[in-house]
């Protein structure tokens, strides 16, 4: 038995699950229902066996092997749960609810992509570029040690950055696209400075750009209100709250309000 | 089986409810659950104009429950009535409005507003921990409790359920204030003040540093004050707090409550309800319990016979 559902979320069979870096781990789910819904960008719930952690750890789908029914996810240590996650085995089960979120646009038709991962917001990436049709130019950045380099490389031009200069530019993605001057529509996905520096040189250089956002969940699928991020509305105020997990994860960069 | 109970003269199909602000509307939960299987579905919070809300971050997990800072983020009356009822009305359940507001007078706006509209059952909500004016001010003072109530009632067309707040050294005092006040129902817990620090960045993790502590690290306390506020006073109770699974039901209800909520269960499993209705079916069908009204504050009857 591969898949039963239990509840609303669906008990899955790990397939694997080992480090590709220190502290970042791929997990290879068996879960063919869900695979087949799957849109790039999209998250995943995971939930942990601990009792005293009943909140759900969203996980961006990173690639997705249809014919197998296999979810590919990767997770960098970073608390309790992802700890906990770490030390599930092969041929045990785990429960995901999910997906959820709006993904990313794929219908722009520029044909030149300027694909942007910062750490674990390169993971996404992954199945974007898959299905994305066109010219890529991929940034990766990384603190030191890169992941993910090779899959990348099938489907366009990677360029890597880490903090410390062990391998490819050293410093940041931001840095690194306005040295290069690269353009292209920008799909970028990473901690909140980096995207923040990317609405900078999208507005400069007019440029279409989606941000792939981040905040703490409740739910996942929209009923807590307690993801929400600030974006331009047409109010008193002139913003107002949007729910990352529903509304986004992925927004227009002209919208986002940073903090 | 008879699972119907009566709030304040409304017949609910089951003593299932949901508690306000963790069911939206209900529509982003009509992919897991039969809408018309809920007794009541509770809506969340709902003032006389559109809030902002607090800004994130609104969530953070503690053991065994989270705390939350959502800040009663709404659209306004407006919006809900045009958008929420009509949704609600096609299912086969009853609808309750929770209220919030700032003012005695924003509370009696909301109320006044929904009189023409079909709905069945008002609930005040004089309890959130997350704003600063109004909520649960109202809450913890038992003059303001009762005037809010009163003010309230003069205009209400539904029966009305005032929602506790736990942050009070006795509950029962608010509970009978409210009830001298003229609410038809009380319902219990709302949340209790929490907070937690990031200890790496020395700081408050949630943005209004503090916020309402919910799920099933407070059943406990939640169990205690349904015992507490349905021996103090005349009132159909509903009783929330941490409840997960058909047996937590049935142990609210054994506490006196005449209905229960389910809160966080949803947001972690939005079958959540469906769950704890078949769960309640069971133990009733194993217990041979014929009536779910027969298991109402029976510990009372225990204390008594030993
Ligand atoms: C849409 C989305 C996609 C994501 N995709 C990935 C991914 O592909 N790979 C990856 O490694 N990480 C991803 N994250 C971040 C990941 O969810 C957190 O690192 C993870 O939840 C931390 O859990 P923990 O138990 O180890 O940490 P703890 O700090 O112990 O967690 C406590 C609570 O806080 C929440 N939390 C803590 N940090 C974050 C955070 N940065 N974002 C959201 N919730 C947080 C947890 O979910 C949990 O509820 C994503 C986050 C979001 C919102
Ligand atoms: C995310 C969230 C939002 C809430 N919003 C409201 C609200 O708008 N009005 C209200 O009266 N109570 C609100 N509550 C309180 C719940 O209705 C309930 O009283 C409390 O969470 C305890 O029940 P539980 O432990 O089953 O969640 C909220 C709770 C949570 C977790
Ligand atoms: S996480 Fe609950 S609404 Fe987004």
């Amino acid at each position: 038995m591969n898949q039963s559902i239990n509840r609303s979320r669906t008990v899955c069979k790990i397939i694997s699950n080992r480090p590709l870096v220190d502290q970042v781990f791929e997990i290879i789910l068996a879960c063919p229902e869900i695979v087949k819904k799957v849109r790039p960008g999209q998250f995943i719930n995971l939930y942990c066996r601990h009792s005293g952690r009943l909140l759900p750890r969203p996980i961006s789908v990173c690639e997705v092997d249809l014919r197998n029914g296999h979810l590919h996810l990767i997770y960098a240590i970073l608390g309790k749960g992802t700890e906990e996650f770490s030390g599930y085995k092969a041929g045990e089960t785990m429960e995901i609810m999910g997906p959820f979120g709006n993904g990313f646009n794929l219908d722009s038709s520029d044909g030149n992509y300027l694909i942007i991962g910062g750490g674990v917001g390169t993971p996404p990436m992954v199945e974007l570029c898959k299905q994305l049709k066109g010219k890529k130019t991929i940034v990766a950045g990384f603190r030191d040690n890169p992941y993910l380099v090779d899959r990348l490389k099938q489907y366009g031009d990677v360029y890597i950055t880490t903090d410390n200069g062990s391998a490819g530019f050293k410093g940041h993605v931001v840095e690194f696209i306005e040295q290069r001057g690269l353009k292209g529509t920008i799909y970028a996905c990473g901690p909140a400075p980096m995207l923040q520096g990317i609405q900078a040189y999208a507005k400069k250089h007019g440029l279409q750009a989606y941000l792939s956002l981040e905040e703490r969940m409740g739910c996942g699928f929209g009923a807590c209100v307690g993801c929400v991020t600030k974006v331009v509305a047409d109010t008193d105020t002139g913003w107002r709250y949007k729910k990352v997990c529903k509304d986004g994860p992925v927004f227009d960069a002209g919208e986002v309000l940073f903090p | 089986m008879k699972l119907t109970v009566t709030i304040a003269g409304v017949e609910l199909k089951n003593p299932i409810m949901t508690a306000s602000g963790t069911f939206g509307s209900g529509r982003d939960f009509e992919p897991y659950t039969d809408l018309n299987k809920i007794g009541c579905v509770v809506v969340k919070g709902v003032a006389s104009r559109e809030w902002a809300g607090n800004p994130p971050p609104r969530i953070v997990e503690t053991y065994g429950g989270m705390i939350n800072a959502i800040g009663l983020q709404n659209p306004g009356i407006d919006v809900f009535c045009k958008e929420d009822i009509p949704f609600l009305r096609q299912f086969d359940t009853k609808i309750g409005v929770n209220i919030s507001g700032k003012t005695i007078d924003e509370y009696v706006e909301v109320a006044e507003r929904l009189a023409s509209e079909d709905v069945d059952l008002l609930e005040l909500n004089i309890s959130c921990p997350n704003v600063k004016e109004g909520g649960v001010a109202f809450g913890v003072d038992p003059f303001m409790a009762a005037l809010v109530t009163g003010a309230v009632k003069k205009v209400a067309r539904q029966p009305l359920i005032v929602k506790l707040s736990p942050n009070v050294t006795d509950i029962t005092t608010i509970a009978k204030a409210v009830e001298d006040g003229g609410a038809d129902a009380v319902s219990l817990i709302n949340t209790l003040i929490g907070s937690r620090i990031d200890i790496h960045k020395q700081k408050f993790i949630l943005s209004t540093r503090q916020g309402g502590l919910s799920g099933p690290a407070i059943k406990p306390v939640a169990i205690r004050m349904v015992y507490e506020v349905a021996n103090a006073v005349n009132l159909p109770v509903i009783g929330m707090g941490g409840i997960m699974s058909g047996e937590d039901a049935v142990e609210f209800m054994m506490a006196g409550a005449n209905a229960i909520a389910v809160g966080t269960a949803n947001l972690l499993d939005p079958a959540a309800t469906m769950n704890i209705l078949a769960e309640l079916e069971t133990f009733m069908r194993n217990k041979q319990i014929e009536d779910v009204n027969d298991i109402v504050g029976v510990v009372n009857k225990a204390a008594i016979s030993p």
